[in-house]
């Protein structure tokens, strides 16, 4: 055995040897490749901080800002592009982490992060009180939409809101999938079953606990009812084959809001980045992207704006 | 279960929902290994016993197979069992089944190379007097899988390692639903996402206590024969 192993080992070993040699040379290439197109943009960076420095004498110190969000926000594809505006005006390097409305909230607490963009109002409040967060600045919102199958078998179509369809879905004991992950979401599915009077329980509730674009494909494979935000629904529709059963209505507002993390909790944290992050999403043109985002591809915007900068 | 120390209090008191998790872990692991060792010592012994032609490109292949990223195998049987896949009909997608099917693409070649391996470092010795017994083909596999027993012994324990740590394809044909696919890894996952890191810690441990067990049961055998 050992015998064997060895020469088994040794035979192997070679063998790695050898790829590497054949690789290495193509990760050499790769590396000067990208290493020649990052030139360019540190430079237009250069470029740009000079050009702030002579508009501006207060160059950041801390160029880095940190940004903890939500999958749903990450994936609506709106927040790279504001990002890339953030960084040509002001000079700074934002840095998003996307994950779980919970994971993303902690992150905040351990001081992982300087600033948080998420759509939780009860987490978020509990954030702020208990002096993690400076203060909840909700700046757009958009509406979670019920999406299923295009039968549509438990009559979702017919009711006006999200409570009566919850109870339409229930009474029918028609398929839906949950995210149970804590997110956002899942805080808002959880509030209309509550309001609606409903511990959903049984076969047919499904509760996932996976991200947004897993459960629509999940909802989509099950053809199963789910809540969900437009802006994922509709990037997945192709694939899933969902309909939307039931669009806008004031119960299904979900409102998304800006947080500094709290220095006098984490010291740490970037406070001026923090700050220059807000003060850009409260301007006119963080306003004019986010108004018009989604109109192009969809014929409809996916966010409204109601930051109001003075 | 949302902190490190309602884990472990869940665990002590036999808390319906823990208990569920591991039972389904422990149903997931028992299936996968148990039919890639039926299929792959049989499998090992034959490639060890014969010789036809490409059996050398089938080693390279199957030994290839090993490294087989866990969401590539999930990816493929999520395509196979879809609503609009060869095999929606069945629907498997997001069931146990399901989670079986990926996981035993992943441990049957492991299996089979282990197998082939442990039973060719010993052909030299054992070969001889097996043949010379003039037994019909099957029972001479048996005798050299029985002869090897304390390798495969270890091969079984990779097989249920791969299977008890593995998150990729389970998560995604599976679907992690609560009750019905939700394993100790893809609960993990979740309590990471959620953020209650302590209760994912802690998870974490409950299974290496698990993935102990086992180990301890195994080893104890091995150790049986060497004193």
């Amino acid at each position: 055995m050992m015998k064997s192993l060895l020469y088994h080992a040794r035979k192997s070993a070679a063998l790695t040897v050898i790829l590497l040699l054949s690789v290495l040379p193509a990760c050499q290439q790769a590396s000067t490749a990208s290493a020649s197109s990052a030139v360019p943009t540190a430079v237009s960076t250069a470029t740009a901080a000079a050009v702030e420095t002579t508009a501006a004498p207060t160059k950041p110190e801390n160029p880095i800002v940190r940004l903890s969000t939500t999958t749903s926000v990450n994936d609506s594809g709106l927040l790279p592009e504001l990002e890339k505006a953030f960084e040509s005006s002001t000079g700074y390097d934002l840095e998003i982490i996307a994950n779980g409305t919970g994971a993303a909230i902690k992150l905040g607490e351990s001081g992982d992060a300087d600033v948080l963009l998420v759509h939780a109002k009860a987490s978020e409040e509990a954030f702020v009180t208990a002096g993690f967060g400076v203060e909840r600045i909700p700046f757009m919102h958009n509406y979670f939409v019920i999406a299923g199958a295009p039968e549509d078998k438990a009559k979702v179509a017919a009711c006006t809101d999200a409570v009566s369809a919850f109870k339409a879905i229930a009474a029918a004991k028609a398929a839906f999938v949950s995210r149970g992950d804590d997110s956002g979401t899942n805080k808002a599915e959880l509030a209309i079953w509550k309001s609606a009077g409903i511990t959903p329980s049984g076969d047919w509730y499904i509760s996932a606990g996976k991200g947004m674009g897993s459960c629509l494909t999940m909802a989509g494979e099950m053809q199963a009812y789910i809540l969900t935000d437009k802006a994922t629904y509709l990037s997945t529709k192709a694939q899933t084959g969902l309909a939307i059963c039931l669009g806008e209505s004031e119960d299904m507002k979900n409102t998304y809001s800006l947080i500094a993390v709290n220095p006098d909790k984490n010291p740490g944290v970037n406070v001026k980045g923090a700050q220059a992050w807000i003060d850009f999403m409260l301007s006119d043109q963080a306003r004019a992207m986010i108004s018009d985002y989604g109109i192009k591809e969809y014929g409809e915007p996916l966010f409204f704006y109601d930051g109001s900068p003075s | 279960m949302t902190t490190f120390e309602s884990v472990f209090a869940a665990f002590i008191s036999g808390d319906g929902e823990l208990y569920r998790i591991l039972g389904l872990t422990v149903c997931m692991t028992l299936l996968s290994t148990g039919f890639s060792l039926l299929a792959g010592f049989p499998a090992g012994a034959f490639m060890a016993s014969c010789s036809f032609p490409g059996k050398k490109m089938l080693r390279r292949i199957i030994s290839t197979c090993m490294s087989l990223p866990p969401v590539v195998a999930g990816l493929f049987v999520f395509l196979l069992l879809s609503r609009r896949g060869p095999l929606g009909s069945l629907q498997l997608l997001f069931s146990l089944p399901a989670m079986v099917i990926a996981q035993f693409l992943l441990i049957f070649p492991i299996v089979v190379c282990l197998t082939l391996s442990a039973i060719e470092s010993r052909q030299k010795a054992i070969s001889q007097t097996i043949f010379t017994l003039g037994l019909p083909r099957y029972k001479t596999y048996l005798l050299m899988l029985w002869e090897c027993r304390y390798n495969l012994l270890t091969v079984m324990l990779t097989g249920f390692g791969r299977s008890l740590s593995e998150v990729g394809a389970v998560m995604m044909v599976g679907g992690n639903i609560q009750g019905k696919t939700r394993v100790m890894t893809t609960a993990i996952m979740l309590e990471t996402n959620k953020g209650n890191f302590g209760a994912a810690i802690a998870l974490g441990l409950v299974l290496l206590l698990l993935a102990f067990l086992v180990n301890a049961i195994a080893n104890h055998f091995q150790e049986a024969d060497h004193d």
